[in-house]
């Protein structure tokens, strides 16, 4: 039998349904991983060891006695941002480091209900700002394939769980490319579903018109097979739409002759190292194979995407994180002179530079004399990046590119360049800005690091997304190299 | 500089964060870069555009106004720093 730890969802599934091992000694094995190799790579803020065994008693129980939900006894890990009732949910922030969830995240709670294990809470960038997991209080993390490289961000600590081997799946979120870019960086399949097709209720808000929720697996079948607990309406989130949820696993084997893909010109200019575009093509050339054709798209306002969403995603930050006042929870500065002296110096303390510096940017874009300059200028430009991709979808069934422009970055290359950093997610953000799902597949490497190939779809063409990136893996192998140092 | 440190300092007044001196210096370089870079946005041609006001063009829900939360108060007050018979705690306000 093939370890455990290399094991893929899917596998792990079979092997608990045959009985060749038990939730409970998957779990151990994963966490004695977990104990003994996260010291290189500062994935975990928390790990929930013994909540995690019992949670897997249960669902060896649960299966003795036939009651078997989706994901019974299969390991998960939580990006720090859900909220986890019992359990310090710090979203990457000092202002947090305190926080003890009072409530369960609807993420949690669905794939509880479905009897996944969860192994504890990953590292991320503060409050999810960030594309190299450096910002975080606790942290960078590392990329498994390379100590000295960043496994991107925000979801860092869930790519480089992933890659590691130290689960099979673990969530993320994604406001601009928080999980595809760091799936990208990692040699992961990362997810980021349609907007409001899974709950945002209890998933600490960054960007309320952009952030969405997914997850970060080793192949596209297990994305479909955790997506499908995840998805669904929930009336505690306003923005949620109530659509119904495929079965993503029925069709994901179904063939993708005729697909017709789009190519977005501007996405293989300069900005784009060149090795990178090279792997990025030869995947296009794979799905080709399979029977799709490629047609030429236009986005004539992809190149504004960057700015619109630097408006647009810190205004939204600096309403949202105005909740964070040192009085009802998180951290409160001592001996404040006044109630304006507690907020300043609450907040000045609790957050980091990035989250202060989006804070300001949205404060400034926000108020009186800018407001139409920046704010509602960048609305406009979003509603024009919006109907580049609704034309582009009259004629094609995905659009097909690069997830990143390069493969994963030295940590502290782009630390003091926040335009460089930001630049990071230039291939991404249109999906988030047109509320677009979209997929990062492993699809080869450039000097021994992982890059990936980025798929968009319409509006709730998660099926398509995961068809499609399951019909590329069924033909390559790049999903299963594992790093050297954690096989 | 886009922005000046005065400026600087009225942004962070509104954003209720008190900034170090070194933290003042770095966000005026920083952040006019950041607005410098936003500023390409001026070029689009706008005119006529409505902002969009929401990725799927979905309108917002609503639901009958009846109670639909239960009283957690002392559940949620586990996490606040300062609180007395159920009353959270600040510096005093009114002399």
């Amino acid at each position: 039998m093939m370890d455990m730890h290399l094991q893929t969802m899917t596998e792990l599934a079979a092997g608990l349904e045959k009985g060749d091992f038990s939730s409970v000694e998957l779990t151990q094995t994963l966490l004695d991983r977990v104990a003994a190799l996260d010291d290189r790579l500062n994935a975990f803020v928390t790990v929930t060891a013994a909540e995690a065994l019992l949670a897997a008693a249960r669902a060896d129980a649960a299966r003795a006695a036939g009651n078997v939900g989706a994901l019974n006894g299969l390991p998960i890990i939580h990006k720090d941002i859900f909220c986890t009732r019992g359990v310090k949910t710090t979203c990457g922030s000092k202002m947090l480091n305190n926080f003890i969830s009072p409530y369960d995240a609807t993420v949690v709670e669905k794939l509880a209900a479905a009897g996944a294990v969860v192994l504890g809470k990953s590292n991320m960038d503060e409050f999810a700002m960030g594309s190299s997991n450096e910002t975080s209080f606790f942290g960078p993390v590392r990329n498994p394939w390379d100590l000295e490289c960043s496994p991107g961000g925000s979801s860092g600590g869930s790519s480089a769980s992933v890659a590691a081997r130290f689960a099979p799946a673990a969530t993320g979120t994604d406001t601009g490319g928080s999980i595809r870019q760091p799936a990208a960086l990692t040699g992961t399949v990362g997810i980021k579903p349609t907007y409001g097709r899974v709950s945002r209720y209890g998933m600490i808000a960054f960007a309320s018109s952009l952030d969405q929720a997914g997850v970060i697996t080793r192949s596209s079948e297990d994305a479909a097979r955790v997506l499908g607990v995840m998805a669904g309406f929930d009336e505690r989130d306003s923005t949620s739409i109530d659509h119904p949820v495929p079965d993503y696993l029925a069709t994901i084997g179904d063939s993708i002759k005729g697909l017709r893909v789009g190519i977005v010109r501007q996405h293989f200019d300069a900005g784009l190292d060149e090795q990178t575009g090279a792997r990025v093509k030869a995947a296009i050339a794979v799905i080709e194979s399979l029977g799709a054709t490629t047609v030429e798209v236009d986005l004539p306002n992809i190149d504004l995407s960057v700015p619109t969403y630097y408006v647009v995603a810190p205004a939204e930050c600096s309403s949202n994180l105005s909740r964070f006042d040192g009085v009802r929870f998180g951290h409160r500065a001592e001996n404040a002179e006044d109630l304006l002296d507690l907020y300043c110096r609450s907040r000045g303390e609790g957050f980091g530079d990035e989250v202060k510096r989006r804070i300001m940017t949205g404060a400034y874009v926000l108020s009186a004399g800018y407001y139409d300059a920046y704010y509602l200028k960048a609305q406009q430009v979003r509603q024009l990046i919006a109907d580049d991709f609704k034309k582009a979808f009259a004629d094609v069934d995905v659009i097909a590119g690069p997830t990143a422009p390069s493969p994963a970055f030295k940590l502290g290359d782009k630390v003091d360049d926040p335009i460089q950093m930001y630049l990071n997610d230039i291939y991404t953000i249109g999906a988030n800005l047109a509320g677009l799902p979209a997929i990062s597949v492993p699809c080869g490497f450039v000097n021994d690091m992982p890059v990936g190939l980025h798929l968009v779809g319409p509006h709730f063409g998660e099926e398509v997304l995961l068809r499609c990136g399951h019909q590329y893996q069924q033909q390559t192998e790049w999903h299963k190299a594992c790093p050297e140092a954690f096989q | 500089m886009s922005l000046d440190k005065e400026q600087v300092h009225h942004i962070a007044l509104l954003a209720r964060l008190k900034l170090s001196d070194a933290e003042y210096a770095e966000s005026v370089e920083k952040l006019s870069r950041i607005v410098d870079f936003v500023d390409q946005l001026s070029q689009a041609d706008t005119t006529g555009v409505v902002p969009m006001a929401h990725p799927l063009d979905a309108a917002q829900r609503l639901r009958p106004d009846v109670v639909t939360e239960t009283d957690n108060r002392d559940r949620y007050q586990e996490n606040a720093p300062a609180v007395v018979d159920g009353l959270y705690l600040v510096p005093k306000v009114i002399e």
